[in-house]
């Protein structure tokens, strides 16, 4: 190798890597923003530059927060988690069921299915928001949990990925073998396929817990109730009388801070699984 | 692949024919209950207006007035707008982000970068914020006095002007990190040898990457880019997060925007449910396109 080329590509590794840098800071600054920010009181909040750090207050702000309006923040909390924990692990299970069956098993409507589930993928959440507040009024079930609940469960890309995991996954003869030796279809989809699919299935249950965490619209054209919020309504909420009633900036910033740390922590932990989650369906 | 074979005993026959049945049922019964029978419901409501009968004492009824909610809806100014302000949004943002992501998936792809995992994690931890709070975040960060942006850049962020760009921001760092680990997984995938036969005919990395790399992760960009469209059409938690922070963003700023004050502000629901199905078509139109010159192109 000649020395100029060597040269250009050590030069081309700093760029490289400066050019990462610029990046990971523009992804990373705003979050940190939010951290000094929330250990801020109001007073600090606007005389204080940007990430420079105020008097400690964040035990003061967190104390403010679960305290304002009875502690419905707490309720907002258990919110989320019911409306994207339950929903995430009931909805991957489903997924997975009806993905496995279009690529393994024969049943009648098994292409119309997969058909309707390709086009609903593109169906855009903001035109069915209204007719689905209407069947809701019309069902008498407008702001209750089943309300945001219900239609938050439907995942026809989760079910686009687990067709293509279970056809990746689960070999024929795996499930030929499990009828050999009497396993019913039921059990062996629970024992034997599901476990295969795994990897992928924990993807679309983060990918699916996240959607409906970050999810704002359907919770905002159905709920009037704050009991039954999620964080996203409820800190957009308060957001919006930050205008008159500046005292309530740092509880949208602490709140906000409180909203975001559970899916960084999952993202970080679960880094593994769903990178090779990703990995998997895009080979597809 | 297909098992189709008959399983020997008749009641394990029924039980065969019934269990997938059972396994894919409680996905259709969603996708129709959420999905389908809305939309239906939407086509039937776009077709109907209310209006007071008589002198008005008998109260409102539904009254079929074929497509005027859409000749409505498509010759109001508000409208027009709002399909304006998303199309510049969109010419900003898709570039911007799916390029930026490219780049970047190839720049870690590259061998020599060291910590890979940690840069890109980095760029990816956005995309676990909720709509909202990256909303709200920027938003402060735009804020003068609160913010350093007002006083670093030349336009006003929050100011009429300021607000589009103000907006790409805002998706554009929400969305960079995800499709970067989307393209970054496809590219892992390209053969090694592929790329040590263009090392070896003497192309450089920037030659290996545009001419063998991305063309072998086209498709994987076709369905990054028929999503992004998609988003980009419904766009509205950012815009609506930002009306409260300035006065630039109109109540139909976007055509989500629109369908929400229509439907919950003005509660004219057919003139609504004629926005919401305009809009559910020109998604399926844009996305077959794309998908129509994906497949010319890689041909």
């Amino acid at each position: 190798m000649n020395p100029s080329r060597r040269t250009s590509r050590w030069t081309s590794k700093g760029a490289v890597h400066a050019l990462l840098a610029i990046a990971a800071l523009y992804s990373v600054l705003p979050l940190i923003w939010l951290l000094t920010s929330s250990t801020k009181n109001v007073g600090d909040f606007s005389t204080t530059s940007a990430f420079e750090l105020g008097d400690w207050n964040l035990v003061g702000n967190l104390r403010d927060l679960f305290a304002e309006e009875d502690g419905v923040f707490l309720h907002w909390i258990r919110n989320s988690l019911l409306y994207a924990g339950v929903g995430a692990v009931l909805g991957a299970l489903i997924c997975a069921a009806c993905g496995y069956a279009i690529a393994k098993l024969d049943f009648p409507g098994r292409r119309a299915l997969f058909a309707v589930t390709l086009a609903g993928v593109l169906v855009p959440t903001t035109a069915l928001a209204l007719p689905l507040y209407l069947m809701a009024t019309e069902l008498r079930v407008v702001d209750t949990f089943w309300a945001v609940f219900i239609p938050l469960l439907t995942n026809p890309f989760g079910v686009y990925l687990a067709r293509a995991y279970a056809e990746a996954a689960v070999p024929d003869e795996v499930i030929e073998a499990s009828r050999m030796d009497g396993a019913g279809e039921l059990r062996t989809f629970f024992t034997v396929a599901l476990p295969m699919m795994r990897p992928g299935v924990v993807t679309i249950l983060l990918f699916q817990f996240v959607g409906i965490w970050n999810n704002f619209f359907l919770p905002l054209v159905m709920l009037t109730d704050p009991k039954l919020f999620p964080m996203t309504l409820g800190l957009f909420q308060w957001s919006s009388r930050v205008g008159q009633f500046p005292q309530y900036n740092p509880l949208v910033i602490t709140g906000s801070l409180l909203a975001v740390l559970p899916l960084i922590i999952a993202f970080v932990v679960l880094q593994r699984q769903w990178r090779s989650g990703l990995a998997a369906g895009s080979v597809k | 692949m297909t098992l189709a074979t008959p399983p020997p005993t008749s009641r394990r026959s029924r039980r065969s024919r019934l269990a997938p049945l059972l396994l894919a049922a409680p996905f259709a019964l969603l996708l129709t209950g959420t999905v389908l029978v809305p939309i239906g419901y939407a086509l039937y409501l776009s077709l109907f207006t209310e209006r007071l009968s008589g002198l008005g004492f008998d109260g409102p009824s539904d009254v079929f007035v074929w497509f005027a909610n859409y000749a409505d809806v498509l010759g109001d100014e508000n409208f027009r707008d709002s399909v304006g302000n998303v199309a510049r949004y969109a010419l900003l943002h898709v570039p911007l982000m799916l390029g930026g992501a490219l780049v970047l998936a190839l720049l870690l792809d590259g061998a020599t970068v060291r910590l890979r995992q940690l840069w890109s994690l980095a760029v990816f931890l956005p995309y676990a914020v909720p709509g909202v709070i990256a909303g709200l975040i920027w938003a402060y960060l735009y804020s003068p006095g609160i913010g350093p942006l007002n006083d670093l850049l030349p336009f006003d962020p929050l100011g009429s002007d300021g607000v589009l760009p103000s907006i790409v921001n805002m998706a554009t760092w929400q969305w960079l990190g995800y499709n970067m680990i989307i393209f970054y997984t496809a590219l892992r995938t390209v053969p090694r040898d592929v790329l040590e036969a263009s090392t070896v005919d003497g192309a450089g990395p920037i030659r290996t990457a545009l001419a063998v790399k991305v063309p072998m992760i086209r498709p994987t960009v076709f369905v990054a880019l028929v999503f992004t469209v998609i988003g980009s059409l419904q766009l509205f938690t950012e815009p609506l997060v930002l009306r409260s922070f300035s006065s630039s963003v109109t109540s139909t700023w976007t055509p989500s925007l629109y369908v929400y004050e229509a439907a919950f502000i003005s509660n004219d629901y057919g003139r609504a449910a004629a926005a919401s199905l305009l809009l559910a078509v020109a998604c399926a139109l844009l996305s077959a396109l794309v998908m129509r010159l994906s497949t010319r192109r890689s041909r």
